[in-house]
């Protein structure tokens, strides 16, 4: 009876013990979360405001405000969607709903894989070397945008595929039963299942694309300009290289360390408006899915 | 004339033979269970008659099946209009994430049909059927999640029933149900015999003498023995028959 306690007592420590590293764990991680945040937010709520957002730097870019990088990380955001979405979910339906396991769909699969892990500043070296020089885009919103557009293309493919992969077979098998084409099985029932998850792969892959520095420095990013973009063949500013700029190569570094943390701040609130919204658009979705 | 008929059958899964040599036939508007233990080739045998097999890689099928007197497996048959003819329930329901309506509706509209009128009383008239349009009538909008399994399982019936098949499988379509739903079921297959020529999958020995007019009892991928239900339970011609009804194997 003792010796049957005793076992009892060091099993519930160590289970406590256990419980408890598990907890701190987790805790550290948005305590480190908390305080780049709190960082960002103490060192550059203090130059935003309604002109800093809506005016052209001014004065060296130590004074007036963002516009011109918060339009050209939407104009990049924008283009980059515009070109790596349908190509991404149309391979991701292919590789899951269509190609039979064999050779051919794991060297695609491996090539997304290694396409995922290809380091952001190579395909900005290769971006300019395709878009900007051979096809002569010059540095442009199009030549960054599509440099992104590769850039996030295997995780729109993931994303898809697996957003199918998690759907049961019953249900495609229920859908041939009833006379069904494959094609009518996608579109019909397998894609509007797949879709809520589909949609916060692709939501979060712009937040990722908003806060790459590495694929438009050579492509799209200007380090000044005076007036917005008027065509897709135009530089832009982007937030990230701003901030880059700012922090290491302005006219005077000292006056724009406030603007520097400013432009930062504004960033993060993008990004964690994107993730929020891409949240809202799943629930939103998986409720409609269930309704019709 | 057979509905059905299956000339030496044989099934292989990559080396694995899973059918050896089944023929047997059906004919139109009667029961057809297809009885026996585990893995014993049942359910790959109704699956062969609506070529759900081919969504399986690897699988080898030899031998002729006719519906009508048609070649199923002839060359350039059209798929999509066979299992038109042939409609199947399957084991776990299955809804689509859709309404009730709409989950009845998906055959006629993936098949083609816009009528609005025409799809309203063809999904009337289904779930009139499947003995369901009196729970749902009022919630025909509703998510077909929301109904109970019982319930589920006969919007699957009223969804097959909605194309007008001629032939109905059913795999085991009760094995999942509490027994008031599976009564149910049991119910509706009776009534559904007028109409249709039903093949029904089943590990319950006592719903097979119930529903059922011929019984086949499959054993490691052999048909052992087919014929009159009363007879295959009353007075086997083989002992293996015999010992899996009273419950001595399997």
């Amino acid at each position: 009876m003792k010796d049957k306690n005793t076992t009892y007592n060091s099993k519930r420590t160590s289970q406590s013990v256990a419980f408890w590293i598990f907890r701190f764990f987790s805790m550290l991680v948005v305590a480190i979360l908390f305080l780049i945040l709190s960082f960002i937010i103490y060192k550059g709520i203090g130059v935003i405001n309604w002109d800093f957002i809506t005016k052209m730097p001014e004065n060296g870019m130590t004074e007036g405000g963002i516009l011109p990088a918060i339009i050209g990380t939407l104009c990049l955001v924008g283009g980059s969607i515009l070109f790596a979405f349908p190509i991404g979910v149309l391979s991701g339906i292919y590789v899951n709903e269509y190609a039979k396991n064999g050779w051919f769909i794991r060297f695609v699969r491996m090539m997304t894989n290694n396409l995922a892990g290809i380091p952001s500043i190579v395909f900005g070296r290769f971006g300019m070397a395709l878009f900007v020089n051979y096809f002569k885009f010059g540095t442009s919103i199009i030549a960054g945008s599509l440099t992104l557009g590769l850039m996030v293309l295997p995780i729109v493919i993931r994303t898809t595929e697996e957003a199918l992969k998690s759907i049961d077979d019953s249900f495609r098998h229920g859908s041939y039963a009833l006379g069904a084409s494959k094609l009518e099985t996608i579109r019909r029932v397998t894609l509007p299942m797949a879709f809520p998850n589909i949609v916060t792969g692709l939501v979060l892959s712009i937040g990722r694309v908003s806060g790459e520095t590495a694929p438009i420095l050579f492509t799209a990013a200007a380090y000044f300009l005076p007036k917005l973009p008027s065509s897709i063949t135009d530089p832009v500013m982007a937030l990230p290289y701003h901030l880059y700029v700012l922090s290491t190569s302005g006219t005077d570094l000292e006056a724009s360390r406030s603007m520097a943390y400013g432009t930062a701040l504004v960033l993060v609130v993008m990004v964690l408006f994107v993730n929020l919204l891409a949240n809202a658009l799943r629930k939103f979705f998986s409720k409609k899915v269930k309704m019709n | 004339m057979y509905k059905i008929e299956a000339k030496d059958v044989n099934l292989y899964y990559g080396d694995f033979h899973a059918l050896k040599g089944i023929s047997m036939s059906m004919k139109p508007n009667t029961v057809t269970a297809l009885i026996g233990p585990s893995g014993c080739g049942k359910s790959t045998f109704l699956r062969t008659l609506n070529r759900m097999n081919d969504l399986i890689e690897s699988v080898k099928i030899t031998g002729l099946v006719t519906v009508d007197g048609e070649d199923i497996y002839r060359k350039n048959i059209n798929i999509d209009e066979l299992r038109k003819h042939v409609g199947m329930v399957f084991q776990k329901p299955n809804p689509f994430p859709k309404s009730i309506f709409e989950n009845v509706a998906y055959g006629l509209r993936v098949n083609g049909e816009n009528n609005r009128s025409f799809i309203e009383d063809k999904v009337k008239e289904s779930l009139v059927q499947a003995a369901l349009w009196e729970e749902v009538k009022d919630k025909l909008k509703k998510s077909a999640f929301e109904l109970s399994g019982g319930q589920q399982q006969r919007l699957c019936i009223a969804r097959a029933l909605a194309i007008s098949p001629s032939v109905l499988l059913m795999d085991e379509p009760a094995s999942a149900l509490d027994p008031i739903s599976t009564a149910k079921i049991e119910e509706l297959i009776y009534e559904l015999k007028t109409n249709y020529t039903i093949v029904i999958v089943t590990h319950n020995m006592q719903q097979a003498g119930r529903v059922s007019d011929h019984t086949a009892f499959f054993y490691m991928g052999d048909l052992i023995e087919y014929g009159e239900t009363k007879k295959v339970f009353t007075n086997p011609d083989h002992t293996q028959t015999q010992n899996y009804i009273t419950g001595r194997f399997g």
